[in-house]
Parts: C-alpha cells; structure tokens; sequence
C-alpha cells in the first residue's frame, strides 16, 4: 500500500498537549516539513521559549534547549557562535519574543546572527491563561484588558515586522499566516527560506507567524480563524517586510 | 625582612599610575616581591590618582599602603592628604615647581625637586613623575640604576619608541638632580 | 620555569581562562571588571575563539548557557549589580546541569551601590541569588596568581559537576597586578555526551531543560543534584591555615580580607598574642572541618569581612556555636585597616569581647 501522507521525521512521536483548534501543530509541522525537505535534522538545534510552546523540546526530533522566558535568541546565539556548521533555530510566542524578549530579538537581528527564528503572534498569553500580550489588538479583550485594550492607559500593539524591518543588520523579515489553506503554503515558503538564509549564511531571518489562540479568544476554532482574517492581518499585513538578498540581486 | 610602601599621588594625566608600574617592574627584575594597586574608577579621569607600590623580600600582605615608607606628591592636596601617614624616618618627594608649600615634619628625609620645571625646560613636561622616580633610584640602592633601559623597553609601548629616550632623559635628569 | 611577569588580577582571569580552553567569552561593561573583556576582545579573535559583547548582563548569561549547552568551555564576568541580572540564567544553568564559569568582581551595593572594592555578595554567591534549590561552587582568590589558578580550577569543577564555578573577587585583587606565573599545562578535558552537537540522525535527541511539570520528577532532580552537592562538600573544600597550629584566637577571613588580616596577624604575634587566620579558598563548599576543629582551641573567632558580616553564620555553624563570633569590617567600599583588624585581636586577647 502507497504511503500518501506521514509524520515528518523531524518530529518525534510524543502527542502534542496542544488545545484542540490551535495552530502551533500546523507551525511544529511546517517547521519539520521543512527540516525533513533540506535534510537538517541531524544537525539542527532549536531554542523552545517559555510559552505555550515551552515544550517543543519534546516534540522535535533535533537537538533541543529550553531558554529562559525572552532569551531564545541570546541562547541560540551562544549555540550558533559555538557550532557555526550547525543549523540554530528558536520558536517564540509573542510574549516571549516580544515583550520580555524584546532587546535579545532586536539585538540578535541588529548583529544579524546567522539563526532562524519562528515568531508565533497570536495577540495573546497563551500559557497563563490569555492575558493582554504586547501584540494584542485596540479593544481586544483579555483577562488583563477586561474592557478591551485601552491604549490611552496601556499603549498600542507591536509591529514586531514592520519594527525589525527598519535594521540595517537582519536578513529577512516576513509575515504569513496560517489561518487557511493558501496562506499555509505560503508560510511554509517562507519558513524553507528563513532556513536557507541560514545555511547560505546569510544571517538573521525572522518570520511572524500569524495565528489563533480559540481557548482565550473564546471562539470556535473556525470563528478563531475568521477573527485572525476580518481583525488581526488588517493590522499586522501578510507581506516580506525585509529580504536584503532579493534586494541586490534586482 | 625588608618592605617598601611606596604611595605615589597627584593628579590624573601627570603619569601616577605609570611611575608605579615603572617601579613595580623594576622591583620584579631585582627579584622583589611586589604588588601595585592603583586607584580606579572616575577619578582616573581628571581628578586626583593614587598609586600603591609595595616592594618586599616576602611574600606582600595587605596591598593597600596605609603608612607609606615613601610618599611622592605631585600635588598639594597629595601632599596635604598624605603627609602625616608617612612612617618617622621616611621619605617625601616633592614636585616643588607644582607645590609650594613646605613639610612641617623633622622626622622624615624631604626632597624638593622642581620636577615639572625641569621637565618642562627639556621639552618633556609630562615626564616630571620620572624626573621624581630617577631621584628615588638614587636614593634607593637596592633598586639600582641598572636594567632601567629594559624596564622602560617593557613599558613603552613599541608604537611610541620615541618615548623611550626621552623616559630615560627624564630618568637620569631625576638622578644627577642637586649631585 | 616559567617567566614571572606581572598582570593585572582581571587580565590573569583571563588569560588562564584561554590557557584553560574558553574560546567563547560573551559579557557587558561594568566596573570594576572590564579589562577581562578587553582582554578577551583583543585576543579572542587572534586565537579562533569569540568574543561577543552582549546587549545586557542577562543576555550574556543566557548565550553562555547556549554554549555550554553546546558543549564548550564558556565563561562569563561582571560586576554586583550585573550579577544580579545575570541571576536568572545561573538558576536555568543550575537547574539544566550545564558548567559555567562566572566571575563577580565585586563592588559595594546594594542598587547601584559604588564602584570600590566589596565583599558583600557573600550571601548571593554562597546561598543561592536566583531562584530555586541549587549551589555554585565559589572560590575566592586573595592574590593575583590565585586569579588564574582558580580560574583553572573553576572550570574544571565546573565540567566535573555540570554546575557553575563562580570566582567571587574584589575590585581590588581585580585592578592590582602582581608577579604571576603560568605554568605550560594542557587544559584537562571531559566527556560530554549531554551536549547539543546535532545528532546526526544517530542517536536519540538531547535536551537541555530545566522544566519538570510533574513534581515527583523536579523532586527527584533536586535530590539527586544534592547527592551531587554532598559529594562536592566531601571532597572540594579549599583552605590555608597560616599560624593556626598553637592559636587561641582564629582570624577567618577571605580574599583581600585575609590579606589585610594576615598583617594584623603578624603584627599581633610581635606582641605576644598567640592568633592564626584561616582563609577559606572555596567559600561554597565552606571549609567546615578546619573552622571545626579551630572550634575546639581557640577561645573565639574573628571574622574579618568587607560586608556587614555575611560569613559570620557560616563560622558560626561550621564551629557549632562553641565559641565566640566576633565581627571586624568595613563595607560600602570602604577596606578595614590592619590596624582595625589588630585592635580587635587585641581586645579579643583581653577578654572583652
């Protein structure tokens, strides 16, 4: 019997503890799909954040670390300044990356650091139980936003792209989402690319995944991603923001 | 045993720290103990600049001079600081071109040399420290003039060769100074 | 043998750190330390190694734990208030096995504090700082060449036990230079199968982690990481005895401390006063046996200090409160005087304590 479709080898067999309707088990996938596809597995090491995503550790098959809540790229950085021929990537959420984490993001993209780093912007604290996150929207709910995001009292969101974008020092810097079928293939793209970059050597690659969190939204999961096209890309647009080697090869 | 405390003072920029260095290393050829201590942080900037030398034939205690064997002040407020710890039968080295005011002990050996002013004649004015240092050669047998070149060679960096005569000038200007 | 030459105790941590194998050197600026990463910064490169200045204190420690992690020789070293930053990643290190080697030249505090020499993160090297059930291995250096050779020291105990060996200095043995000599060793080496190399599809995956959701496995971590701790507490405490053989006074005090100490120690002799010094070299493990056995001839203690008297309940429970613990310092920055440290031999030997 054809084999049509099986487990990346790049993930291992432990069961993701992932609620049902979240799309970190798309983004684990696109990840290994893309370790499996440039062959890497053997020499990868991924940086797991604090986060939802704290035990991914358990679910890549590659070396693994566990940072830190923020410090994922300084981490990956001591890795990859260690074993150049290896490939470093860390996995973040949002408030991992880019509020407890932001000077270590911004200053490993500023050194351009020849890592991967998978953003994960669902607007929200997963792990603790949805609270406001430096991304999440004008008005939007959270437990600690109980009227809606005031941003007379608690400032706007992040634009973490758009923001990394302005430095001289990063590669690539790009935007996807994962909340249908197209953008999905699309985001794969865009995380083989941020992968290549790296083996080229061409230094710090981000992209920003746009995704759901339907537990601390309090939606379906189908409503979750109609809420991540009708409100979240309207701010934060699917695009590449940075990719400085199509740059010069124009 | 036998124990130098050397306390060195003035300002920052007339060369404490070096004069120091200069003496610790000419202790570490003669085979000496010794430890060199230097005060840090902004003051090394501008302000006033201390400098702890202490030369032994055993093994250096504490590295901090609370009673210096010998004092070289390269300024009034050193000299107003520092006089009254120097131990009865020590010595003073003066800059007498910068200070001019005058011990007031009877129990200590005074040197009034106008350091600066010597310095400055030849053209070298920010070599007084070691117009003060060559006169302690003198006055310190155990440290001998000998192997002075090879201290300055270690102390000069190479890109500033020039510097090595005119220490030296400075040097033997300090040592035949009221001879 | 080797030439004696004379180095400044930053640059000696350095050097011996390189002679010890650290290719891999990432820190922040703070006062009074940072001829250690200048001297790194000019040399690394020359040598195949790196030198990366971090964008904090946090950073740098969290890039020393990727490294080790990644199974090298890698080191880090700041200041008080930059240890406290770094605190964070010591616990993650603790509790994820991995060495380090981290350097406190410390300055007064608490804040900002000053920029002057101190003793007073006694308490934060030796009781933990970060978070968590976990031990570092501290030395102290009073000299120079003790900055190097406990350099040396530190890293091997550090990949001896997976732990962090921090040298806990002073601005002053920092910025003064002595004669120093390097003797030409090869740096030992050890097995570490732990490491992050890849695993090139040959082996199962490692992990680095310091997360246990489930309390009976965290217990059993801590357990054994005490076992561990046990050992290290048999078979590492550090000490020099000086004069201690017919003392019926016991001077304890480390780094510049026991400098400044042991001239009060000679100056009482002089006089007659029968008083030894026992300078612990490992503060954590801290010399038990000596201070124990002290206990059981000396009339009292005096513990000599540049902090408001942090070690005094370690001599205190080393010596089972059989005798006496009387404290001599200064803190703030500020440096007791042999004279200070002699006035209280004095009155110690006169009864009036």
């Amino acid at each position: 019997m054809a084999t049509v479709f099986e487990k990346p080898k790049s993930l291992t067999d432990a069961p993701f503890h992932y609620c049902p309707g979240c799309p970190h088990g798309i983004i684990h996938r696109l990840v290994a799909e893309v370790m499996d596809e440039l062959g890497i597995e053997g020499k990868a090491i991924g940086v797991a954040p604090v986060g939802c995503a704290v035990m991914a550790y358990d679910y890549f098959a590659c070396d693994m670390i566990e940072a830190p809540h923020g410090r994922a790229p300084a981490v990956a950085t001591g890795i990859k300044r260690c074993r150049p021929e290896n490939v470093v990537f860390t996995y973040q959420g949002d408030g991992d990356l880019a509020s407890i984490g932001m000077a270590e993001t911004v200053h490993s993209a500023a050194r351009n650091e020849n890592i991967t780093v998978i953003f994960v912007n669902n607007a929200i604290y997963g792990m603790t139980g949805g609270q406001m996150a430096p991304t999440s929207l004008p008005g939007q709910v959270t437990q600690t936003s109980p009227y809606g995001r005031d941003v007379k009292h608690c400032g706007w969101p992040i634009k973490v792209s758009e923001m990394l974008a302005t430095l001289e020092g990063p590669e690539y810097i790009a935007r996807v989402a994962v909340n249908n079928v197209k953008n999905v293939k699309n985001a794969k793209k865009a995380i083989k690319k941020a992968f290549e970059n790296q083996i080229a050597g061409k230094g710090f690659s981000l992209v920003e995944v746009v995704s759901a969190c339907p537990t601390n939204w309090g939606m379906t999961p189908e409503a979750a991603l109609k809420w991540v096209e009708s409100d979240m890309l309207p701010y934060y647009p699917i695009g590449v923001y940075k990719d400085r080697s199509a740059k010069e090869d124009e | 045993m036998k124990t130098t405390q050397i306390l060195i003072a003035g300002f920052g920029g007339q060369g404490i720290l070096f004069s120091g260095k200069f003496l610790a290393y000419k202790g570490l050829m003669e085979d000496c103990q010794v430890s060199w201590l230097p005060s840090y942080g902004p003051e090394m900037r501008g302000g006033t600049a201390n400098c702890n030398v202490i030369l032994s034939d055993t093994p250096v205690g504490s590295p901090i001079i609370t009673t210096p064997d010998v004092l070289i002040a390269m300024n009034t407020p050193s000299l107003q600081k520092y006089v009254d710890t120097v131990v009865p039968g020590g010595q003073i080295y003066v800059d007498s071109s910068l200070i001019d005011i005058k011990v007031e002990r009877n129990d200590v050996d005074v040197f009034y040399i106008p350091a600066t002013q010597m310095a400055k004649n030849e053209g070298i004015a920010t070599l007084a420290n070691m117009v003060i240092v060559g006169h302690l050669l003198e006055n310190h047998p155990e440290l001998s003039f000998e192997g002075t070149e090879e201290v300055v060679e270690k102390l000069v960096p190479a890109k500033k060769a020039a510097l090595k005569e005119l220490n030296m000038k400075a040097l033997n200007m300090g040592m035949t100074y009221n001879k | 043998m080797a030439e004696r030459i004379l180095m400044k105790g930053n640059e000696a941590i350095a050097e011996a750190a390189i002679r010890a194998g650290c290719r891999h050197y990432f820190g922040y600026p703070i006062t009074p330390q940072t001829e250690i990463a200048a001297y790194m910064a000019k040399k690394m490169p020359k040598i195949g190694g790196v030198f990366l200045q971090a964008e904090s204190e946090i950073a740098s420690i969290n890039m020393v734990y990727g490294a080790s992690a990644a199974g090298m020789r890698v080191m880090t070293s700041s200041s008080s208030p930059g240890i406290s930053l770094k605190t964070e990643g010591l616990s993650y290190i603790a509790g994820s096995d991995v060495p380090a080697l981290v350097v406190n030249v410390q300055r007064g505090g608490p804040g900002l504090g000053g920029i002057q020499p101190s003793q007073s993160d006694y308490f934060q090297a030796t009781k933990g700082g970060g978070h968590g059930d976990y031990r570092m291995i501290v030395l102290a250096p009073a000299s120079v060449q003790e900055m190097a050779s406990l350099t040396i020291k530190g890293f091997d105990l550090a990949d001896k036990y997976c732990m962090t060996s921090m040298i806990l200095a002073d601005g002053t043995i920092g910025q003064m230079m002595e004669p120093i000599v390097f003797e030409d060793e090869e740096p030992k080496t050890y097995e570490k199968p732990w490491a992050l190399t890849g695993t090139e599809c040959k082996r199962p995956h490692n992990i680095i982690n310091s997360l246990y959701l489930k309390p009976e496995e965290l217990e059993k971590k801590n357990f054994d990481r005490y076992e561990k701790y046990k050992l290290i507490e048999e078979n590492e405490p550090m000490w020099e005895e000086y004069m201690m053989e017919d003392a019926d006074i016991c001077v304890v005090a480390f780094g510049i401390a026991s400098r400044v100490a042991k001239n009060a120690v000679v100056t009482a002799r002089s006089e007659g006063i029968k008083v030894g010094l026992i300078r612990p070299i490992t503060l954590w493990p801290f010399p038990v046996a000596p201070i124990s056995a002290a206990a059981d001839k000396v009339k009292a203690f005096i513990s000599v200090e540049l902090n408001m008297g942090q070690m005094v309940e370690d001599i205190k429970l080393a010596s089972q409160c059989k005798k006496p613990v009387m404290l001599c310092n200064r803190t703030g920055g500020m440096i007791p005087s042999p004279d200070q440290v002699l006035e209280s031999i004095r009155k110690v030997e006169k009864g009036d304590n």
